[in-house]
């Protein structure tokens, strides 16, 4: 029988659509086989954080990984966006601690409960890591690595300045003893948050906060009280550099990577300089390079004492940074995730991070590890271990990005800062914006 | 004798037959709903991503409404208007955006007539020079405002160095004045073809009779341009000034790359975004992208004021 056009062009019509049909069918199903759960990480220490997701990954799932933009402000918009709508790929997640607040708050990330809240948080993890990864009585990620900031500097810098190093030492002592030797002090004081890090850290340590913590979850209730005797004693820090000698040229934009290069100028005693934990294994790594230790003698130069105190006889209350693990409120492998987020943040999985990557843990134990031992000078690990455990942390808000901004944007420039006019003045910005009564 | 004669009434015109009423037959009938049915899936789509955003924005903006502080999210009424307008930052920022948008649209204007007066009356290389003269307008403006971003740079820039009166070291983004210049000559190289595209194809449309008629009665070069084809282009230079003012109101990318605001460089755009995407919150975002949406409304109204074109008349429609 002859077939004619029109029926030939029908069946391969309908056999055509039947084909794409179950392509797509297939396509939408998945193969039904062991999950994919994806964890996004910022790009810090990525060789490593690759090989826990290969050694975490069981035979129940599989853990990938997905990075992030390298800036935090970045990091934060990304993952929000996602979480905002519900996002059922986003498992895990590093988080810097200062976004815990605001993405708990808004419902993203799943508690951690029962067991698996007593293994990301039991005695061993160091008081600061601690408070970092609670919101309202709840464990909402768990701690993976710790950061803080230490005093950095060169020892013959200090002995020629005559200042005791062996005793805590003030703000005031160090600027005096750079400004004295034409040296420098090195801080972050961009308009950044990593210059309100160092704000709260002055306040802090001056017995203060930028909110009274009793009320500090209570969002735009919370009870500003950054315009205080603390207050005051953090202005009057920042104004005593700007006002200095020891004022590096660049202050007013400096951030952690720009005063690196003053500790080992080609002419120069070097600095005393304020940042996070990653400088030693920046310099141990950089002898004979330009920007680095000439020498290992150079390097034996460098020295690290606990953060400076606002007020003499005050402890310092050092900042807390470092990195913890979320699991997605809207993940389809809650279970699994954070069944992963506990493998990753194990003492093995911080002890290859500190040794790998100069990422130190947020344990004790780890910095108590034969491993760290062998990689670290016994007495930095004491002041790392130290600080983490005792530093302070930011406020904890959901409104925490406003309140960083709004103390940027009445404390930056530092040159301009006022003890008697810039704690009351910021005081007053901080209330009208959180009660939604101005523009940032 | 001479016999007065009537002179000859103009014969009157004669009255417009109305056409008769077509009656509408059952086929065209069906036509039209079967048209209604065809379009209906469209119209549904535009007003679900042009309509519905706008009237969600404009009920955000009746909360004060943090992402992510959603349990505190409250119904506050106009409030959110009221603490816009009543912010300073709001008036410097819109104080920004309209005078990058002065300017830029004033010099695109001049630069970009001149460009087109080249263009229309090229005789060689036509093809060459319009598409020189266009390049800028293809690249992307985050690309574009990265590059005049790297010109002027001190550390590795080259305006430093083509500019005589200003020092080698002379630090471009580091002062509200400077920083201005910068992002509205970034603008201006990007949408000056634009500019000139539009008013070329205005300048098309001129009879060359008018201008030969100018010429025959010793009409200079000047008068032929400010008597003859200007007068004439008002359809088309409205338009142009009208796309590039409300494109450079809305400007966001040159500022984004060169200055991220710092400095009291923002615009109104900017704001906005930092207020949602940077600081999640909603409510008070929204607020301004309607202030925002409401001004360029206003700007579109004065503009098309201002030039007292018939819209109609522009698009030669009678």
């Amino acid at each position: 029988m002859r077939v004619r056009p029109t029926t030939r062009r029908r069946q391969l019509a309908v056999t055509t659509s039947l084909v794409l049909a179950g392509t797509l069918l297939t396509a939408c199903g998945g193969d039904g086989g062991k999950p994919t759960l994806n964890w996004y990480i910022n790009p810090d220490g990525q060789d490593t954080l690759n090989q826990l997701a290969e050694d975490c990954s069981t035979d129940e799932y599989d853990i990938e990984i997905q990075l992030l933009p390298s800036s935090a402000t970045d990091q934060r918009t990304q993952l929000a966006r996602r979480l905002a709508a519900g996002d059922s790929s986003t498992d895990l997640m590093s988080l810097d601690p200062v976004f815990v607040p605001e993405f708990a708050s808004a419902g993203w990330l799943e508690p951690f409960t029962g067991e698996l809240a007593d293994q990301v948080l039991d005695d061993d993890v160091l008081e600061g890591a601690a408070q970092t990864v609670q919101w309202q009585d709840e464990i909402v990620a768990a701690p993976q690595w710790s950061n803080t900031q230490v005093l950095w500097y060169r020892k013959s810098l200090a002995e020629a300045a005559g200042l005791d190093m062996t005793t805590p030492v003030t703000w005031e002592q160090v600027i005096d003893a750079a400004a004295s030797q034409n040296a420098t002090v090195g801080v972050q004081a961009n308009k950044y948050e990593a210059y309100v890090v160092w704000i709260n850290a002055l306040i802090q340590g001056a017995g203060g906060d930028i909110l009274d913590p009793e009320t500090v979850e209570d969002g735009r209730d919370a009870e500003v009280t950054i315009d205080s005797d603390a207050g005051e004693a953090a202005a009057a820090v920042i104004q005593m550099l700007a006002d200095s000698g020891a004022a590096q040229a660049d202050f007013t934009t400096s951030n952690e990577g720009t005063s690196l290069g003053q500790m080992y100028p080609e002419d120069g005693p070097g600095e005393f300089m304020t940042n996070w934990t990653f400088v030693y294994q920046n310099y141990a790594g950089a002898v004979g390079e330009p920007g680095g230790p000439p020498d290992e003698a150079a390097l034996e130069d460098l020295g690290w004492v606990r953060y400076p105190q606002t007020v003499a006889g005050e402890e310092s209350r050092p900042p807390i940074g470092g990195i913890t693990i979320g699991v997605g409120a809207f993940s389809e492998n809650v279970e699994f995730a954070q069944e992963a987020a506990t493998c990753v943040t194990s003492p093995e999985a911080q002890t290859q991070l500190a040794v790998n990557e100069g990422l130190m843990p947020s344990r004790q134990s780890v910095y108590d590890s034969p491993e760290l031992a062998e990689a670290y000078p016994a007495d930095l690990l004491e002041l790392y271990s130290d600080s983490v455990d005792t530093g302070g942390p930011r406020p904890k808000s959901a409104y925490y990005s406003q309140i960083s901004s709004a103390i940027q944007s009445r404390w930056h420039s530092p040159t301009s800062v006022d003890p008697a006019s810039t704690p009351q003045e910021s005081a007053e910005f901080l209330k009208a914006i959180l009660s939604g009564e101005a523009l940032l | 004798m001479s016999t007065a004669t009537k002179p000859p009434t103009a014969p009157k015109p004669a009255k417009k037959a109305r056409p008769p009423k077509a009656v509408e037959s059952q086929r065209s009938r069906a036509e039209t709903n079967l048209a209604r049915k065809l379009v209906a899936p469209a119209i549904v789509l535009m007003l679900l991503v042009t309509a519905f955003p706008m009237l969600r924005a404009l009920y955000l903006s009746l909360f004060s409404y943090s992402l992510t502080a959603p349990d505190d999210r409250e119904f506050v009424g106009l409030s959110n208007y009221v603490t816009a307008l009543s912010d300073k930052l709001f008036w410097q920022d819109t104080g920004n955006t309209v005078l990058i948008m002065l300017v830029t649209v004033f010099f695109e204007l001049v630069i970009g007539f001149a460009f087109a007066l080249v263009m229309h009356r090229l005789i060689f290389a036509r093809g060459v020079v319009r598409t020189s003269i266009l390049i800028p307008y293809g690249v992307i403006t985050v690309v574009s405002g990265f590059a005049w971003q790297f010109a002027f740079s001190n550390n590795n820039g080259f305006v430093n160095g083509w500019l005589p009166f200003i020092g080698d070291d002379f630090n471009w983004f580091a002062q509200y004045d400077s920083s201005m210049i910068a992002i509205m000559a970034s603008e201006i190289w990007k949408t000056t073809p634009f500019m000139s595209l539009l008013l070329l194809a205005g300048l098309a449309q001129i009879s060359e009779d008018m201008i030969e008629a100018a010429k025959v009665d010793g009409a200079t070069w000047f008068q032929r341009l400010f008597k003859v084809i200007l007068p004439n282009m008002r359809g088309a230079i409205m338009v142009a000034v009208l796309f590039r003012a409300l494109d450079a109101y809305r400007i966001f990318d040159n500022i984004f790359v060169m200055t991220a605001g710092a400095n009291g460089t923002e615009s109104i755009s900017f704001l906005t975004y930092r207020q949602v995407v940077e600081q999640f919150q909603l409510g008070i975002g929204s607020a301004l992208s309607v202030l925002l949406f409401l001004s360029v409304l206003v700007v579109a109204f004065v503009i098309v004021k201002v030039f007292r074109v018939n819209l109609a008349d522009a698009r030669q429609e009678s």
